[in-house]
């Protein structure tokens, strides 16, 4: 008999990932068990289903013939505000979310600076668009100004955030071989680190222009100006012909933005 | 003109990488810094230009101890060190000729060199160190265009536009050929011949080392235990330094002939 004869037959399994079986099976049984109590308690009232079938299906079949004249006005009105919204909103985002991620990046920040900046983005991605948008609508009043602010803001704790990300990922010999020359530091950034992180920061600033325009068409049910206030009055007349004028418009020009953003970037590498 | 001073470097894991280095390089010499991995070469050069702050000691450049420099004279200080790096480290998006000139940074304000608006005569320099590097019809490439041996010959020009006194080279040919790595070690000593310039090269390759250098020093565990010419590098030397292995095919005299050509 050979060593080798002797490992024949031998089987193997990947060992499991909880070692414990008990634990294991007191996990597994345990979800089981929650999952199928949080499916019995949702309530479901048939009959409600039944009655908003019949509103579904007219709003459904409204897309088959959206009415774009009798509100045109008021769509493009909105329509035109979302969009100033959005593109304003988005540009006074970048320009704060840069000196921001600058400072939320841990390999080129201090540590002060780095919890000052994290923090300003913790706050700003903890906070949903609709509660800051309503704390706001409640302090500059209805209209987009509120809106403005509102997607800025978003776009801050979005931006920096990813940004900040980025530039952790960065190639350090390149930023330090820059660094060796004896550059100032905004040198050093301007040439060791924004070529390297120039590509992602331009596609993700369209993806957030994207982002902040679906937005508001969201906000305007909460007072913050947009075609999501057009949106809102054409369901409450329940002028469903209208709404899928506007959702259908909305499409349009958020998948006009998504090629943009696609050839952008496809250009940039 | 260099003089290290029981330079010393501790990691904050507790490494010691250096421990009391005591080197002096007269002008105008290069000098290979050979020794295993994790022997402290990297850390010697950069603790030399600080891109890692030794722990304690002196590193005395021209009588001006770099080691106690502030900020700004730090800066003014690395002008006369120009790096030379492993990976070639060139900012790949950025073309040949924004790297060349970002040799010249330490010289420039911030708003020339974020408008790329350097005075003429850094451009003629940097034309003309192009086209000693052999690469003057590729200024205007993206840096990841080009193959090893081209990164490599940008990265020479980058330090040498600096004008420095100095060169710190930390292993050149690391990732090239055979071939290749001769070219950049070639280049790079008649370079420091022609203007004069000292160079500690850090490399591993003990055979190209012995093809270049006059005076060659060794690193083991943080500590210089070699210091002499190619020629002393003995078999027992090399054991010293390295550890136990058969030394003699390393040490033969290379035959240095056929790789003339461009």
């Amino acid at each position: 008999m050979s060593e080798a004869s002797l490992a024949l037959g031998r089987t193997w399994k990947r060992p499991p990932i909880i070692s414990n079986p008990i634990l294991r099976w007191t996990l597994i049984i345990g979800a089981l068990i929650y999952l199928i109590a949080a499916v019995m308690t949702i309530d479901v009232n048939w009959s409600r289903v039944y009655e908003g079938l019949e509103r579904g299906k007219k709003f459904i079949l409204a897309f088959s013939n959206p009415n774009f004249s009798d509100r045109w006005t008021d769509i493009h009105e909105g329509m035109l505000e979302s969009i100033v919204m959005a593109v304003a909103s988005t540009v006074a985002g970048i320009i704060i979310s840069i000196p921001i991620g600058l400072g939320a990046a841990r390999n080129i920040a201090p540590l002060p600076v780095y919890l000052i900046c994290r923090g300003i983005i913790a706050l700003s991605r903890a906070l949903h668009e609709i509660i800051v948008a309503i704390l706001l609508v409640a302090i500059f009043g209805f209209g987009p100004l509120a809106g403005f602010l509102t997607l800025s803001f978003a776009t801050i704790g979005f931006l920096s955030k990813l940004l900040a990300e980025d530039i952790e990922d960065t190639d350090k010999s390149q930023a330090e071989a820059i660094k060796a020359t004896g550059s100032s530091w905004l040198q050093w950034i301007n040439f060791g680190i924004q070529p390297q992180i120039m590509p992602r920061l331009i596609g993700l600033s369209i993806y957030r222009l994207d982002i902040n325009f679906r937005e508001s068409a969201i906000l305007g049910l909460v007072g913050a100006g947009g075609i999501g206030a057009t949106l809102n009055t054409a369901f409450d007349r329940y002028e469903f012909d209208t709404a899928a004028a506007i959702i259908i418009i909305i499409i349009a020009i958020v998948m006009v933005l998504e090629n943009t953003s696609t050839f952008i970037r496809g250009k940039l590498q | 003109m260099l003089q290290l001073q029981k330079l010393t470097k501790r990691y904050p894991t507790g490494d010691l990488a250096l421990s009391d280095v005591d080197l002096e390089i007269p002008m105008g010499q290069v000098l290979a810094l050979i020794g295993p991995s994790g022997a402290g070469k990297s850390t010697l050069i950069r603790s030399i230009n600080r891109l890692v702050e030794p722990t304690s000691g002196a590193a005395i450049l021209d009588g001006e101890n770099l080691t106690t420099l502030s900020a700004g004279n730090l800066r003014k200080a690395r002008r006369r060190m120009g790096m030379i790096f492993q990976e070639y480290a060139l900012v790949e998006r950025l073309s040949v000729m924004e790297n060349v000139l970002s040799g010249q940074l330490g010289y420039v304000g911030f708003w020339r060199s974020f408008l790329r608006k350097f005075p003429q005569s850094t451009i003629n320099e940097a034309f003309r160190l192009l086209e000693r590097v052999g690469l003057e019809h590729m200024a205007d490439k993206r840096a990841d265009q080009l193959s090893g041996g081209q990164r490599q010959r940008v990265g020479i020009a980058r330090a040498l536009i600096q004008d420095p006194k100095l060169l710190l080279v930390d292993e050149p040919t690391a990732s090239l050929d055979p071939k290749t790595s001769r070219q950049i070690m070639r280049l790079i000593c008649e370079l420091c011949d022609e203007r004069g310039l000292s160079a500690i090269i850090n490399i591993h390759d003990v055979a190209l080392a012995k093809m270049f250098v006059p005076r060659v020093i060794g690193l083991k565990l943080g500590k210089m235990v070699f210091d002499g010419g190619p020629n002393d590098l003995t078999p027992d030397v090399l054991t010293d330094i390295y550890g136990e292995e058969d030394w003699e095919a390393t040490i033969e005299k290379v035959d240095d002939e056929d790789e003339e050509t461009a």
